[in-house]
């Protein structure tokens, strides 16, 4: 087999994009906020239209900003509504991407005739695209595709974010009063973290789309839970099998000539549904061994 | 204008079968939504919505066009299979729930879109109906649709009606369900078909992506009206209709628009005005009666810190005086000051602070209630005397004249507190 340039950058691109998700998805997941990180996803997209709008193109900084100012309006309407007006945990996500993402596709839908974002586009995104979309500066010097640098530039990001507050991170997941008590302020961590989630969102969305983001957050992290006990083994995992959806994920879409990211994310269910059958407590029973019988408590 | 009253007036049936329709699904989806809200299970609907899907695709393959009864049962099924998975990888492996919702919603989509892709690849016509799916187009919908989600709209009401009472076990108390003989699993079992049909029927309306909010914000917003269940139904289902109706009319307008995001905006709002306006729980009705709260308790301890100064045999205190009482809440105590004296409960001459005869009262009140239930603690709770000051101090403000009445008889009116100090009741006693 020959070495297909073009099949390189997707897989490469893919995997920047799946371990970055990943290791952010591994933190949210231990601070059970999944759903936050899903709703996130979803609240990027009126950002992204107005940052479009206001710049007239779609890799520009505005994009970014605005993207990320809505993944933390998101997270603080999530917030406010949970403690202000007390509306409880699962109604507050639903309502707060719910809102940010009609209004999203309604401003799509209003500048329609002057931006050029589909829907499709935000929700699927077009990884194939990748290999023609290149990024040429002013002297016409080829650097390669524009996504594959984005992607890498959030991935030394993200790196760089997880390095740096990886003991305040760590701590803020798993004891969040004992580590107020040290005085790290587990508010601001919190938010550091999404509005990385944010920006990885908006660099990964042209892509991946919008929602597969989610995927890519929540799924590898998940599959990796079932096979590891310490925290550094759960981040390597992940990082792994980000980088087997990449692969298997482009080999499979192009052989079905589908999408990349949707085969990506099937990818990445097959590796889930599969880990969940072996390593479910469904397999002790199969294995022969049976747990223990519970004592009769009152 | 014309436009409104060419929409509202009904003039043109098939507006009148659409409206006909969003008003079904609506209260459909607003009644089942409302119980999944109360049994805190939202986003399950959210996870149902986006894995139906797949099944939309495979009964689109399967039909060779946009047949709604093939549509219909494949979502039912996918909806079905997402709701089995995640009950199983609940009870099988050690991921938290919204883990598991967050996996099965975007895998299920991810396949979706592997789907949808693929098929429109294939270059069918029909397929371009699929993508009303996502977004929702209520005015799409004809009258065969109709027909078919109407009439499972109305065995979802039907049903949910008929079986209220089993749901509200379900949702409020399901042990007691169980312990009284109620097939409880047969109850949930049947509550989660009916919430899958009601996200197959909803999408039509409002899309995939979407749904959730159908399902949780009517419900949401009408807790705040309500503490009852029936009342918190009607209420759900009007919200949820008068949105579905004002985003349809949107649509109807701007033909480009689909339904889906206006019916949620709309939605949204209402349930934005009901945090903040709603009176006992609105975000606004709390912050006053907060507000109102403190300035009683910034009073009350005004009027304690004067009365306990003439237990002292000191007629007056000054300011500065008050000031070194209570360090830190100068402007409270300014505030206070004003207050009292507009109520002639003081009186204010130059720095100078007096207690009036109608201050007095109040303030012998307040120094009665703080030792009343400082003896309760002591003799009823058997709590040492130097620790029942902070409880006296939260109590003296909440304690009503009949529960200070009971405190009264039950401790057979005592004249001293645990630190042998008088309970005051009457002039003399000062």
């Amino acid at each position: 087999m020959t070495f297909d340039q073009n099949a390189f950058l997707i897989i490469l691109t893919g995997s920047l994009i799946s371990i970055s998700c990943g290791i952010l998805g591994v933190f949210m997941m231990l601070r059970k906020m999944s759903m936050t990180g899903d709703a996130i996803s979803h609240a990027v997209l009126p950002g992204i239209v107005i940052g479009y709008f206001v710049s007239g193109s779609q890799r520009s900084l505005e994009v970014i900003i605005g993207a990320g100012l809505l993944g933390i309006l998101a997270t603080l309407m999530i917030e406010g509504l949970r403690k202000k007006a007390k509306v409880q945990l699962d109604a507050s996500i639903g309502i707060t991407f719910t809102l940010l993402f009609a209004i999203g596709i309604i401003l799509i839908n209003l500048f329609a005739y002057k931006v050029d974002l589909d829907q499709e586009c935000v929700l699927y995104g077009e990884i194939a695209y990748l290999p023609i979309d290149l990024w040429i500066t002013k002297s016409g010097l080829n650097l390669g595709p524009r996504i594959t640098w984005l992607a890498g530039l959030n991935f030394f990001f993200v790196i760089g974010f997880i390095y740096l507050l990886f003991k305040e991170l760590t701590l803020t997941s798993f004891d969040e009063s004992f580590s107020s008590v040290l005085g790290i302020p587990a508010k601001g961590i919190n938010l550091a973290l999404m509005s990385m989630v944010s920006y990885t969102t908006v660099s990964s969305f042209e892509s991946v789309g919008a929602i597969l983001v989610v995927a890519l957050l929540v799924v590898p992290p998940a599959t990796a839970f079932l096979w590891t006990k310490t925290l550094m083994n759960l981040l390597k995992l992940t990082s792994v099998l980000g980088i087997f959806i990449a692969i298997f994920g482009y080999y499979l879409a192009f052989w079905l000539d589908s999408s990349i990211a949707g085969m990506m994310v099937t990818v990445a269910g097959i590796f889930f549904f599969g880990s969940a059958l072996i390593k479910g407590k469904f397999a002790k029973w199969f294995k022969g061994t049976t747990p223990p019988k519970a004592s009769f408590d009152v | 204008m014309e436009d409104f009253i060419y929409f509202f007036t009904f003039q043109d049936p098939s507006i009148t079968w659409v409206v006909l329709g969003i008003i079904l699904l609506g209260i459909g989806s607003a009644y089942v939504g409302t119980f999944s809200f109360l049994d805190k299970k939202a986003l399950l609907g959210d996870a149902i919505s986006h894995a139906i899907l797949p099944g939309i695709c495979v009964g689109f393959i399967l039909a060779g066009e946009k047949n709604p009864i093939y549509i219909v049962s494949g979502a039912f099924f996918s909806g079905a299979l997402a709701t089995f998975l995640s009950t199983w990888l609940k009870q099988h492996t050690k991921l938290s729930e919204d883990t598991i919702i967050a996996t099965i919603l975007s895998v299920f989509f991810g396949i979706g879109i592997v789907m949808m892709t693929t098929l429109q690849k294939s270059g069918n016509p029909e397929i371009a109906g699929l993508n009303t799916f996502i977004f929702g187009n209520a005015i799409g919908i004809s009258e065969t649709d109709l027909k078919i989600y109407g009439g499972l709209s109305l065995i979802i009401i039907l049903i949910l009606t008929l079986l209220l009472k089993e749901f509200r076990l379900m949702v409020f108390d399901p042990s007691f369900g169980k312990a009284i003989g109620f097939p409880m699993a047969g109850i949930r079992f049947l509550f989660n078909v009916l919430m899958i049909l009601a996200v197959v029927v909803g999408i039509q309306a409002i899309g995939v992506v979407l749904m959730a909010a159908l399902l949780i914000t009517p419900g949401a917003a009408a807790r705040f009206w309500t503490d009852r269940l029936y009342p918190l139904l009607l209420l759900a289902a009007f919200f949820s209709v008068i949105s579905g109706i004002l985003g349809t009319y949107v649509s109807f307008v701007l033909p480009q628009m689909p339904t889906g995001p206006w019916v949620v905006v709309f939605l949204s709002l209402i349930a934005l005005i009901s945090f903040t306006f709603s009176p006992k729980s609105g975000i606004l009705f709390r912050a006053l009666a907060r507000k109102n709260y403190l300035k009683k308790t910034h009073i009350d301890h005004l009027l304690k810190g004067l009365y306990k100064a003439e237990e002292e045999e000191k007629k007056t205190l000054t300011i500065d005086e008050i000031y070194d009482l209570y360090p830190y809440q100068i402007q409270e105590i300014k505030k206070s000051i004003k207050h009292l004296a507009k109520l002639n409960y003081i009186k204010v001459n130059q720095a100078n602070i007096v207690l009036s005869e109608k201050g007095k009262i109040e303030a012998m009140r307040i120094v009665r209630l703080h030792r009343l239930w400082e003896l309760y603690l002591n003799e009823s709770m058997n709590i040492a005397p130097d620790h029942v000051h902070e409880s006296a101090e939260q109590m003296e403000h909440l304690l009503t004249p009949e529960l200070e009445a009971m405190l009264e008889k039950r401790l057979n009116y005592p004249t001293l507190d645990p630190h042998q100090e008088t309970i005051p009741r009457t002039r003399h006693d000062l």
